[in-house]
């Protein structure tokens, strides 16, 4: 954003540092910084259009009764298009395409990352398939068999029209783009590292965004052949999943899950990075336990692969099978916790400064745990039996997600700020977003726990009147969680336009990683030559 | 903090399974307001699932709390003014080979009878009865192959015929009817697309699949009216394909199932099945207690 001014001295004799025109910058680019740039730009846009979905959805469910939509398709629309863009648009982009894009190869001191070409492809094909999962909104009915696009209601006889086709392909198109990128960065970090940076030296960061990238490497190529399969059951007479012509319906559920339970670990292992980064540069201290922490995520990542039938209790699967997936998914459990400990430990005995970053690595610790024990007791096939598909789910997911990655998104922008845009944000602008999300998100999300106990199954617009009062509660919740993100892009609108020159380290002796030994913002290429790390 | 206080108000919920009592006598099983914990039990599988719910809702609490000390604690105590100087230490083994172990023992005790509850949840030993239950868009179908294979649908009520008494988007115009005290299998398939017949306060739910044919089973031990409702979205009324499951005394459902069987065997338009209209009054009875 902000890297002309370091082009002026240099630009004229030294054709390396560069900085190309508008078009040549921000539409070919292939440099790692500036794709960074645009994933979280990408992502900001994505995440106005996801909670405006959401905002809407809340206003729906406030009182009971069907007050602003039409009918239940267009509900059901609604719900598939918030979760598959707060995933594939907002999440995913925000953590692996921009802080991944941005600080992977300056932490490992590499020059760039390893396909600059390949990383342009990758951002520009997430804007089309946005844009075909947005506007198959406004098709027909819209798509509507939930983020998790079970057939046969994604068949063409109970979704019919493009519309279902056109949140496929927007699919299909994200995956590609994922794809691409995850082996843009296992590339990068194996071969790009530079001297003296062995992998058990490399940040933690750099660790989560490899393991991220096995996962997504391994998980969403199989996404694609089930909805590359759903695609042509729908449109050229196959039956992978049609029972009428041998096929099955649970298939579908297997393969989508093989990929969706990996896939929640995409999106929280890059928080976990940013997480462990800024709970030791705000606590002056190394991390606790690295190796451990480390290899925890590799753990998370391995198991991670083992647990999707989780997802699948009440399908009908042999009662010993359950009895493996139970066992297998509370196994994740010991992993997490070691980092949660971690992280305290690492905060034990530190110099503590609650700098916004830090408050919201804080929150993120504490939330995380809450949606890692309701994980607990959703392992158990016993509870879920009557838990499964109810808002205790939801509230369980948005836990981890909406307060986790997107806590992780906070962490990772508030930290890094100054580093991207040479501009730092202002601290009590800052903790005032921080404390109006926090209530927000809770208010928001912990009644859902209550409702799910109580029996209410999501992807209702309309529900009995019983479950009324804590829809209220969430429902307001939801309203000043939408102020807090009004008022961050006025945080944001502030730093860029009023906020103080950053330093080269604005954070002192707890910044170790290589980011900040360059300037704020770094020039245009990063390293002039490779730093040798001791 | 904010979410303290409400992981403070979720304890005072725990095992929070009054009975709710319906004005006519037998139990109910629906949300209630501001309800919090989980659904009254109206039957074995039910409280099987409670209790072991109160046993792992404890320790995630105490872990919650555990966790949230700490950091408050650290807050507190390691504040850069408190604490200036950073300590350099970043290896303990004994603590971390401490926080691998202690979730492991945990677990195990989540675990074991985790198990004993699945494989109790599983399948009827001994079933009294059969009933197929089929999910359709948006209605559910419902056949009884031990008495006759009669077969028949079940619609919600419309908001506008609501009665006194029934509630809205929860009560259906012929409810699935079961002997108190009875077994009953429930073998369930699909027919469109996949639904969830899903009743919480008998702790039983199970897809129903186009294609296959899958086996749960529940028993209410007490008398009383045990809602739920479509559990998997299915199309435009998700929302609107609600279950009652009435249990009500063996004589009384004998003889609904005598005329249950001529009735829609005409395929009389659904409506109020006379011997139905005496089940409410019909007083609480533990079957499983009297048995002993």
């Amino acid at each position: 954003m902000a890297t002309a001014a370091h082009d002026a001295p240099h630009g004229s004799h030294d054709h390396h540092d560069h900085t190309p025109s508008f078009v040549n910058r921000w539409l070919f680019s292939t440099n790692h910084k500036d794709i960074g740039t645009l994933y979280i730009g990408f992502s900001l846009i994505a995440a106005i259009v996801g909670i405006g979905l959401s905002l809407l959805m809340r206003m729906e469910l406030q009182q009971p009764g069907m007050q602003i939509f039409a009918d239940g398709q267009m509900w059901n629309a609604y719900v598939s298009a918030h979760g598959l863009i707060m995933v594939f648009f907002v999440i995913m982009p925000a953590l692996i395409g921009g802080f991944g894009n941005w600080f992977v190869p300056i932490m490992i001191g590499a020059p760039d990352m390893a396909f600059p070409r390949m990383n342009n492809i990758s951002f520009w094909l997430l804007v089309p398939a946005f844009l075909m999962l947005g506007s198959s909104l406004f098709i027909g009915g819209g798509a509507g068999a939930g983020w998790t696009i079970y057939p046969p209601l994604s068949d063409d006889t109970y979704q019919s029209g493009p519309a279902m086709d056109m949140a496929l392909f927007g699919l299909h198109l994200a995956g590609a783009s994922s794809i691409l990128g995850a082996a843009n960065f296992i590339t990068t970090i194996f071969n790009m590292r530079a001297p003296g940076m062995t992998l058990h030296k490399m940040p933690l960061f750099v660790w989560s965004m490899l393991v991220t990238a096995f996962l997504l490497l391994l998980a969403v190529p199989v996404l694609a052949g089930a909805i590359t399969m759903l695609i042509t059951d729908r449109n050229f007479g196959t039956a992978f999943f049609d029972p009428a012509g041998g096929g099955d319906p649970v298939l579908f559920q297997h393969l989508f899950w093989f990929f969706g339970h990996p896939e929640v670990y995409i999106m929280i292992l890059p928080a976990f990075g940013i997480v462990s980064h800024v709970i030791s540069t705000f606590s002056k201290k190394p991390i606790f336990g690295y190796l451990g922490m480390a290899y925890a995520m590799v753990a998370i990542g391995v198991v991670g692969f083992i647990v999707w039938a989780h997802h699948m209790y009440t399908s009908g699967m042999d009662v010993d099978t359950r009895a493996y997936f139970m066992a297998a998914t509370m196994v994740i459990a010991v992993p997490t916790g070691i980092k949660i400990f971690s992280w305290i430990a690492t905060m034990w005995g530190g110099s503590l400064t609650l700098n916004t970053p830090m408050l919201f690595a804080i929150g993120f610790i504490f939330l995380f745990t809450v949606g890692g024990v309701t994980g607990v007791v959703l392992a158990n096939a016993g509870i879920t039996q009557i838990l499964h598909n109810t808002y205790y789910v939801v509230g369980h997911f948005h836990y981890v997600l909406s307060l986790g990655a997107v806590y992780g998104i906070y962490c990772g922008i508030y930290y890094w700020m100054g580093k991207m845009s040479g501009r730092q944000y202002d601290e009590k602008l800052g903790k005032i977003h921080f404390w109006l999300t926090f209530v927000g998100v809770n208010l928001t999300f912990f009644p859902m726990h209550f409702l799910g106990n109580q029996g209410m199954p999501r992807r209702y617009p309309d529900y009995p009147d019983a479950f009324w009062g804590w829809n209220l509660v969430a429902s307001i919740g939801s309203y000043i969680s939408v102020a807090a993100f009004l008022f961050f892009f006025y945080v944001l609108w502030h730093t860029l336009t009023k906020g103080a020159k950053a330093a080269a380290n604005p954070w002192g002796e707890g910044a170790t990683t290589l980011e900040w030994q360059v300037s704020s913002p770094p020039p245009f290429h990063t390293f002039d030559e490779l730093p040798r790390i001791r | 903090m904010a979410a303290f206080a409400w992981a403070l108000l979720a304890m005072m919920i725990a095992g929070g399974d009054a009975l709710a009592q319906a004005a006519g006598g037998g139990m109910v099983g629906a949300p209630q307001p501001w309800g919090m914990g989980l659904q009254p039990s109206g039957g074995p599988i039910k409280d099987a699932i409670s209790s072991f719910n109160t046993l792992v809702f404890w320790i995630i609490v105490a872990i919650t709390i555990f966790v949230f000390l700490l950091l408050v604690y650290v807050v507190l105590k390691f504040r850069a003014e408190v604490n200036p100087n950073p300590s350099r230490t970043s290896h303990n083994t004994l603590l971390e080979v401490a926080w691998t172990v202690i979730p492991v023992l945990i677990l195990v005790v989540i675990a074991i009878p985790s198990f004993r509850l699945i494989y109790y949840q599983d399948r009827a030993v001994d079933a009294d009865l059969t009933i197929n239950v089929q999910g359709r868009q948006w209605y559910w179908h419902y056949a009884y192959p031990d008495h006759g294979n009669f077969t028949f649908d079940s619609y919600p009520v419309q908001t506008a015929d609501l009665q006194p008494g029934q509630i809205r988007n929860l009560d259906v115009d012929n409810p699935l009817v079961i002997p108190v005290g009875a077994t009953v299998r429930i073998l369930t398939t699909g027919q469109d697309v996949i639904h969830s017949f899903f009743v919480p306060s008998l702790g039983v739910q199970k897809y129903t699949i186009p294609g296959r044919t899958m086996e749960t089973w529940m028993r209410a031990d007490r008398a009383g009216t045990f809602y739920g409702q479509c559990n998997q979205i299915c199309g435009v009324n998700h929302w609107f394909m609600p279950i009652v499951v009435r249990a009500v005394p063996q004589a009384e459902f004998q003889a609904w199932a005598e005329q249950a069987k001529t009735r829609f065997a005409e395929g009389l338009p659904p409506g109020p099945v006379p011997a139905l209209a005496a089940a409410p009054a019909a007083p609480t009875l533990n079957v499983a207690e009297a048995r002993r």
